[in-house]
């Protein structure tokens, strides 16, 4: 299990890298949302896939809490971060008329 | 229990979201968020001598006992960090009121302010690696929307690289942390220690401690500077400040705590790293600083220097280097707000952003050109100014530990630091006054006071080298001694 | 031209509140199962949401005359005010209490200051998503 879950990682990286390196901001944009997730999985194999119960003690074989609440923070984070770079990536679209990366590099002079 | 040491990051969040009630009332809003800043200053003070006379201080939140909750560390360090960042952001604060458009206040820009102020003081309190990296992130949102305050054309450009710079990095970082807590399986950072030092650091152990140079690096600015001198030469001036004083300075103080608190046993590989990495940073920074004749970009890339100065300290790591870091650090806080305000200033003044394009500003504006002047010298490493001790220090730790190569880029370093700031001091301070006094923006009060506090923290700070000393020793030696740490952490309360 | 959407609008009307539901549900839930202030404010937030693309943003925003930036910051304001609170009782900060009291009607019921905290974030995701997707679609 944990084999395909990293492999799994793996795939979401890939496409993450892909859409990171495209020219499109809101592909890139997608791309970093992607690469959170990817880095969500991680830390859940990393802390052993296994079927227990809840961590209370006394109570059979529980299973980490603690990676849930890493996870559920930085999906929190993630939420955030996407929202203000969607926003700050509609701004600049409408004042640079462009979504294209390769427009955005500023002039040379500057 | 100390709930005191919460309070540096917990009053500017709730200060901050009550801001957002407050929407039409500016004036009640700089007086809160500026009491605000007052108050951190206060407590740090209380707190820096609490610590002298208790020892290390810590806070469970809700009463979770380390290493299974989440804790806030307050040791010389870290308050000292806390206590600079409070008065540089005060000033910057001060310098906001009388720059900052209307429109912009309305837009709970002082509310923005201090959610980054509340992240870079939680980065510098929490004791928890993951808290680290939550507060990390707090700072980070806040300074993606103050980037783009404004809202001109380069302005979003440079925010949008900005944001996914950062964003991939702290991808890297939580990967980082994912790896640590499969191998370790503890997040408190005095629990990682001591798990450390029990299983020896493993090779494993010494990867994940590059790819958390890697994050840290990006962020501070050691030798990962690409993005920075662009992001950093875009905002509106009292953004610009806050950002070039404190936003690189946590990734410092990041790579501080990791590599004295957790990775310290394999220091021919990482700290030899780091000792490369600072000294690819000081030329790098070097050549980009006598490069350019933008302003704001010279400014920026003086950061760039500053930052593998004070690396320097941590790569050779004798007790004399860390405890000159810990001098510089503090002395760059203030200086490099100082550096772009005054910088600000100039622009605003003139118009202009070429250094060539201004010329003979001290006609009119005697205070402000010996202000720079004041700046050149301290972050040159004048004596009696502010960044000679540190200087001296981190050179003598260098020459004990026998890293002359370090020793010699850092004090090229000073001398190119020296020369672009010189050259902007004359080329547009000095020389024919080419604007007329009815033509140009009058110097507003606030500008002046502002960076006057800062000036005379510099000054203090060289001054009071003597009194200030018995802090910083105590927080070299924590860092020197990951036990004394260890034992405040995790020792009964 | 004007869109034929009678079917989407008048399931909507109805979808609308098995949404709310829903919401309700998982928030509640969150105690001691899946869900929580966050997963709940997020589906209250695709009711709303989903309101913002069937029916225009005016005629919503004059049936629904919220601030939803005030939304977030009242929510923060719980959720700090929650960890603030433990202070005046001299606990360690973000200290939670619970206790169980008899409620007419409902029996002997769990109160805690969790809820409080988890209310706090529902309203913050709630208020971020609605000015997020506003600030994006105002002009046209």
């Amino acid at each position: 299990m944990e084999t395909l879950v990293t492999i799994l990682a793996g795939v979401l990286v890939t496409v993450a890298t892909y859409l990171l390196l495209s020219k499109s901001l809101i592909r890139v944009i997608i791309g970093t949302a992607i690469l959170t997730h990817a880095g969500h999985l991680l830390i859940m194999t990393l802390a052993k896939l296994k079927t227990g119960t809840v961590p209370i003690v006394g109570e059979g074989n529980p299973v980490d809490p603690l990676p849930q609440a890493l996870i559920l923070t930085s999906i929190v984070i993630g939420f955030a971060v996407t929202a203000v770079s969607l926003v700050l990536a509609y701004r600049t679209y409408q004042e640079l008329g462009t979504d294209k990366l390769d427009k955005l590099r500023g002039d040379p002079d500057e | 229990m100390n709930n005191i040491i919460v309070m540096p990051m917990m009053l500017p969040v709730l200060i901050g979201i009550i801001l957002f009630f407050l929407r039409p009332y500016i004036k009640a809003q700089r007086v809160l968020s500026l009491l605000t800043l007052l108050a951190n200053i206060g407590i740090s003070v209380y707190v820096l001598q609490q610590i002298q006379q208790n020892g290390i201080m810590r806070l469970d939140f809700g009463g979770w006992e380390p290493p299974f909750g989440i804790l806030f560390v307050a040791d010389s360090f870290s308050i000292l960090l806390v206590l600079t960042a409070s008065i540089v952001a005060a000033a910057c604060l001060i310098y906001s009121f009388s720059s900052v458009e209307p429109s912009f206040e309305k837009n709970f820009y002082y509310s923005f302010v201090l959610f980054l102020i509340a992240g870079v003081n939680g980065s510098f309190l929490t004791g928890d690696i993951f808290n680290l990296y939550v507060c990390f992130e707090i700072m980070l949102l806040a300074s993606y929307v103050l980037i783009a305050f404004g809202g001109r054309k380069g302005q979003l450009r440079e925010s949008i690289k900005y944001v996914i710079i950062n964003v991939v990095s702290s991808w890297i970082f939580l990967v980082a942390i994912a790896y640590l807590y499969g191998v370790i399986g503890t997040l408190n950072m005095a629990h990682i220690s001591e798990r450390i030092a029990e299983v020896g650091q493993t090779p494993t152990l010494t990867v994940i401690s590059v790819v958390l140079l890697t994050v840290f690096g990006l962020k501070a600015g050691l030798f990962l500077y690409f993005w920075l001198p662009g992001s950093y030469s875009t905002p509106i001036t009292p953004v610009a400040a806050l950002f070039g004083a404190l936003l690189t300075k946590v990734g410092i103080y990041a790579m501080f705590r990791v590599f004295t608190l957790m990775f310290y046993h394999e220091q021919q590989i990482t700290h030899t790293l780091i000792g490369i990495m600072a000294a690819l940073t000081l030329i790098g920074g070097s050549i980009g600083a006598v490069a350019y004749k933008d302003l704001r970009l010279v400014a920026s890339y003086n950061v760039v220097i500053a930052v593998g100065f004070i690396l320097v300290g941590l790569a050779v790591a004798t007790p004399a280097a860390i405890e000159g870091s810990i001098y510089y650090l503090i002395h760059d806080i203030i200086i490099k707000a100082l550096l772009f305000l005054l910088v600000g200033i100039m622009i605003a003044v003139s118009g202009q952003t070429k250094m060539d394009d201004i010329s003979g500003l001290i006609k009119n504006h005697p205070l402000l050109g010996w202000l720079f002047f004041l700046t050149t010298l301290s972050l040159a490493g004048i004596p009696p100014l502010s960044g000679f001790i540190g200087k001296v220090l981190i050179g003598e730790g260098a020459v004990g530990a026998g890293a002359y190569v370090l020793l010699a880029l850092a004090f090229i370093s000073s001398i190119f630091v020296l020369y672009s700031l010189m050259r902007i001091f004359l080329t547009s301070f000095w020389g024919e006054t080419i604007i007329s006094q009815d033509e140009e923006v009058p110097v507003r009060k606030g500008w002046l006071v502002s960076t006057c506090i800062l000036a005379v923290g510099t000054i203090a700070l060289g001054l009071g080298a003597e009194p200030m000393a018995i802090y910083i020793q105590d927080a070299a030696e924590t860092l020197l001694n990951p036990q004394i740490y260890i034992d405040a952490v995790l020792g009964s309360n | 031209m004007k869109i034929n959407n009678v079917i989407l609008r008048t399931v909507t009307k109805l979808v609308f509140f098995i949404i709310l539901t829903l919401a309700v549900y998982l928030f509640f839930a969150g105690h001691n199962s899946p869900g929580g202030g966050f997963s709940g404010g997020l589906v209250l937030a695709s009711a709303l949401v989903l309101l913002f693309i069937v029916f225009d943003i005016e005629t919503i925003q004059k049936g629904l005359p919220i601030d939803f930036k005030l939304v977030a910051a009242f929510g923060a304001l719980l959720s700090v005010g929650t960890g603030f609170g433990a202070l005046v009782f001299g606990e360690n900060f973000l200290t939670q209490a619970f206790d169980y009291f008899n409620i007419p009607f409902f029996g002997k019921t769990e109160l805690t200051t969790v809820t409080i905290f988890e209310g706090g974030v529902a309203l913050v995701v709630v208020g971020v998503v609605v000015t997020i997707l506003l600030s994006i679609s105002e002009d046209e």
